[in-house]
């Protein structure tokens, strides 16, 4: 009797299934790059500590320099403020989300800060103007002086919220600052924020230096300076302000770099014409030979997980890109397109290394995958090379340098970072000449 | 014994029946031309940012003539003319039928009309070499039929029962969403990039309900970037909004799914 109910009812749910519709899919492959329209409402300061003009300009400034950070990473749009209509002290409390729709915001960032006892309390708030919702709320308190810390803190937060990875704006960069005369320059290690702010000189300038490279933890640079008319790598404590020679070669030693533990150097050494590389350990000093051979092998650089290292050899005839095991085994040429490439360095994501590439007289700035398949040039100058990654492997900075007379008249080298789209190219602005920089990876983790 | 071979005996040849009315109902699904040429040029104009000017104008007078001129094509006329050939009407039947013709503003005699063309459709379904032989049975049994579903588009489509959207709705769905999704650039290549989301739209297109359909995986650890393609995904409905859906067929594409799919942008 059961069976025959059952039939019954199927019947019926046969009978009346062509009034039922199928859900309908539609698949969307496709989206825009558009910069995601965001409005950086000023943070307000609270009427306790409202009597100081300071504090009142704090807010301002604060919001001035997420947004500039936001407007420079190029996937943000932050709009006028003169088009806000809600004050910022309501709109912490409560957006009117149609009045920042109204204007095509998509994000809205609002926040308040206050001090008390020496301290700043910076508080923010990441709402979702379309979905009206709140997405994320942050309160950092520090002292005062580090406000632009925070700026930078809670740009990279509302950059990691909307896009998915990491930010790299609460960050610094180390480079050479350059001063005088083309032919009689003088050279000074200096450390600024990302974007340009809080400039730093760690050195005097009575020796040539070049190539600094930061170490993982960011206290440690290593860098390439004359030690008794030779070159030799340099290791200096940032705090401190001490320096050391690393190792003890009989010849010249160059191009250095940490690996990514921090507990080994990997470096050039040249002597008799030869150049090899060799990595030296910082806790028992030991040194191992990585390559041998009679060609030129330089600028070598480790992948993210330490297994394999990219360098650069003319062992082909003319300079190019090399990859092998961490122990030197397995060398694999990976560029062999046309021109000459130099400085290889691996992605802090690990699927792409950047390098400089010279063909037809002119510079290049470009990527590939670590195979040497897919090279995307980014950029294209007159004099242009040593990129180096920020720590979420989007952004590349370089520097550049113009043509100048035979006096070195009109010379000038100048920082610029480059998005991996290569469209996003922007100066960075130095208090001198700049060259040589290297990017840190964040500071807050 | 009797009773339960009798039962039995009943219901099977009840099955047999009701899977004899229901299948070639089921059947008709591929046939969806009439949708196609429902998507009508009209929506399209009334989208497009055409300055209204008076250029503009006439040529929307001109359009709408033209659509009541289909809409009286459907009208008796056509069909009398049809039944000549079987009928050979007497010189007075003849006069007769032209008075018939010219009152095409009984608003009556219009709504039998679509209602005829909807129902010619069906016959038209089920056997498509015998139109003319339909034509005469289907105005009998129009009126009956109409009476039970009043609103003709609904009646229409349920007669198409096509499950999908046609190219050319599709089409114009998938463009408008392409320009409203900001596709968030920090996304892991090597992941499943795939957000489906189910909506449930008004008959102007308007959201009125979406819903991640994967959502435990917005908080699953390590998955932190699922939640920001999703919310992308969730900003371009909400920004898109109302959506451009066909004119007609609400029934078919009232709950629709929309799956976005990062990876084809991303990886390249």
């Amino acid at each position: 009797m059961k069976n025959k109910l059952f039939l019954v009812i199927l019947s019926i749910v046969v009978f009346f299934a062509k009034n039922s519709f199928a859900l309908i899919e539609v698949d969307i492959t496709r989206g825009n790059l558009n910069p995601l329209p965001i409005a950086v409402s000023s943070l307000y300061v609270e009427s306790k500590t409202s009597e100081a003009l300071e504090e009142t300009d704090l807010g301002a400034e604060i919001s001035k320099v997420v947004e500039t950070n936001l407007l420079r990473s190029g996937l943000f749009n932050p709009l006028a403020k003169d088009s806000f209509v809600q004050k910022p002290d309501i709109a912490h409390l409560k957006p009117r989300f149609e009045d920042w729709k109204l204007i095509k915001a998509q994000a809205l960032v609002t926040g308040k800060i206050n001090i008390a006892n020496d301290k700043l309390r910076v508080e923010f708030r990441l709402w979702d103007v379309l979905a009206a919702k709140e997405m994320m709320a942050l309160a950092f308190t520090t002292v005062p002086t580090n406000w632009r810390r925070i700026a930078h803190i809670i740009t990279d937060k509302i950059y990691k919220r909307l896009t998915g990875e990491e930010g790299y704006f609460d960050t610094r960069i180390i480079y050479v600052s350059e001063e005088g005369p083309k032919n009689q320059r003088i050279k000074k290690l200096a450390i600024m924020d990302q974007d340009g702010a809080n400039t730093k000189y760690l050195t005097l300038g009575n020796e040539l230096v070049l190539t600094p490279r930061f170490n993982p933890t960011n206290q440690m640079v290593t860098y390439m300076s004359f030690f008794r008319n030779l070159p030799r790598v340099y290791l200096l404590d940032i705090e401190t302000g001490v320096q050391e020679v690393v190792g003890d070669f009989p010849g010249m030693t160059f191009a250095p770099r940490f690996s990514p533990d921090g507990k080994k150097i990997i470096m050039s050494f040249a002597k008799d014409g030869n150049s090899d590389i060799f990595t030296m350990n910082l806790e028992t000093k030991e040194v191992e030979r990585i390559t041998e051979h009679p060609a030129i092998d330089t600028s070598p650089s480790y992948s993210p997980d330490g297994k394999y290292i990219s360098f650069n050899s003319d062992r082909s005839g003319l300079q190019q890109i090399y990859v092998m095991r961490s122990d030197g085994s397995d060398v694999k040429r990976i560029t062999f397109g046309k021109g000459i490439y130099g400085t290889p360095v691996w992605s802090p994501r690990g699927d792409l290394i950047a390098f400089t590439k010279m063909y037809k007289s002119n510079f290049y700035i470009g990527v590939m995958r670590t195979d040497g398949s897919g090279e995307r040039l980014l950029t294209e100058n007159y004099y242009q090379e040593a990129p180096s990654w920020s720590p979420n492997g989007r952004v590349l900075i370089f520097y550049r340098e113009t043509k100048s007379g035979s006096q070195g008249e009109g010379f000038s080298a100048t920082l610029w970072s480059i998005d991996l789209t290569g469209y996003n190219e922007r100066l960075i602005e130095t208090r001198t000449d700049a060259s040589d920089p290297s990017w840190s990876s964040l500071l807050t983790k | 014994m009797t009773k339960s071979i009798f039962l039995s005996f009943f219901f099977h040849i009840l099955l047999i029946v009701l899977t004899a009315i229901s299948l070639p109902h089921m059947l008709r699904k591929p046939i969806d031309l009439p949708p196609v040429i429902s998507v009508e040029l009209i929506q399209i104009s009334d989208i497009t940012n055409i300055p209204y000017a008076p250029k503009a104008k006439k040529i929307l007078e001109k359009i709408k003539k033209e659509k009541e001129r289909i809409v009286s094509e459907q009208a008796p006329p056509k069909a009398v003319k049809k039944e000549k050939p079987e009928a050979i009407p007497l010189p007075d039947d003849v006069k007769k039928q032209k008075k018939i013709k010219t009152k095409k503003q009984n608003p009556k005699k219009i709504d039998t009309e679509i209602k005829q063309a909807s129902e010619f459709e069906k016959k038209e379904l089920f056997d498509p070499n015998q139109i003319a032989a339909l034509i005469d049975k289907s105005k009998i049994k129009q009126a009956e039929t109409i009476r039970k579903d009043n609103k003709i588009t609904q009646s229409q489509d349920k007669n198409f029962t096509t499950s999908s959207l046609t190219l050319s709705e599709e089409d114009a769905l998938k463009a408008q969403i392409f320009g409203c999704w900001s596709i968030p650039l920090g996304l892991p290549y090597n992941e499943d990039l795939l957000v489906k989301i189910k909506l449930k739209l008004k008959q102007d297109g308007t959201v009125i309900k979406s819903e991640i359909l994967d959502h435990v995986r917005m908080n699953t650890p390590g998955q932190a970037f699922y939640k920001v393609l999703a919310e992308s995904a969730l900003r371009a409905v909400r920004l898109c909004q109302p959506l451009r859906v066909p004119t007609t067929g609400y029934e078919r594409w009232k709950d629709l799914q929309l799956n976005f799919d990062a990876n084809e942008m991303l990886k390249g």
